[in-house]
């Protein structure tokens, strides 16, 4: 195991369905974490956003979900593991525009399609499973030099 | 010099105050400090966090927590509600504890656009 590959920060956090009140709050946190470990400001800008539309989708569309945040000594990695109604077709969810989002969720600033493209747009490697009945899982990466 | 040590482009925030006729709602201590380059307006928070450039000023009528936490992770320096709505006690709190200045303009974002263009100011605007 390289110095790269060790963990140096493991952490969980808990993201609630339909919780608007807090929507944003588990994305804030972790930003104050990571400016606290000196991670780059560019670095912590990306991974911030991806980290606040993942959070406001499960806000929107699931149940729950956990959140877990690897950070290591170039990259941090985050995984969005949601139990929810799950996305029948994820191609058709990555095209940006494309949305089933209500008008609560639109008169709330969200749902206009660009969650899933703004995650892939702000990270290194973003992979996304989804089973229909079951949930949806996040997995990105943000690196650097 | 008010703007003595700006860069070109950048204007002080006091000057965005002026023109705007805001009322600052909190972070008044901030705003001395404060010199902005360009602002970007919308409703749509995917928008700012997609479109917006670090260090801008939101100027937005989306007064729930997420502009707040929107301002927080787009690393934007200033929260500016348009058409004089004034957002709730725990916004502004969220506000004060990330730091960011909140601030309020009788002027439409339409208006509120032009006012800075006219002012040599970039704002971006996606209603």
């Amino acid at each position: 195991m390289t110095a790269a590959d060790e963990v140096l920060l493991r952490e969980r956090f808990r993201i609630t369905g339909s919780d608007f009140e807090h929507g944003g709050e588990v994305s804030a946190r972790i930003k104050s974490i990571l400016k606290e470990i000196g991670i780059p400001v560019e670095a912590i800008r990306r991974l911030s956003i991806a980290n606040f539309e993942a959070e406001m989708n499960v806000v929107m569309y699931a149940d729950e979900a956990t959140l877990t945040l690897e950070v290591f000594s170039n990259a941090v990695r985050v995984e969005v593991a949601d139990r929810g109604p799950g996305i029948p077709d994820v191609e058709k969810a990555m095209e940006p525009g494309f949305s089933t989002a209500t008008e609560e969720m639109r008169a709330r600033g969200f749902g206009a399609g660009l969650g899933l493209p703004n995650i892939e747009r702000n990270t290194d490697e973003f992979v996304i499973e989804s089973e229909v009945g079951t949930g949806t899982t996040l997995r990105y990466r943000v690196s650097w030099s | 010099m008010e703007d003595a040590t700006a860069e070109r482009g950048q204007i002080p925030m006091r000057k965005v105050v002026e023109i705007l006729r805001c009322e600052v709602l909190w972070g008044e201590e901030l705003l001395d400090s404060l010199l902005v380059r360009a602002c970007f307006a919308a409703d749509l928070m995917s928008d700012v966090l997609a479109y917006s450039d670090p260090g801008a000023v939101l100027i937005t009528g989306l007064t729930t927590v997420q502009s707040i936490h929107t301002a927080n992770v787009a690393d934007l320096s200033a929260i500016l509600f348009v058409g004089g709505k004034r957002p709730a006690p725990d916004v502004y709190a969220m506000a004060e504890e990330k730091r960011i200045p909140v601030l309020v303009t009788p002027l439409s974002m339409q208006e509120a656009c032009n006012a800075l263009r006219r002012n040599g100011m970039s704002a971006e605007s996606r209603p």
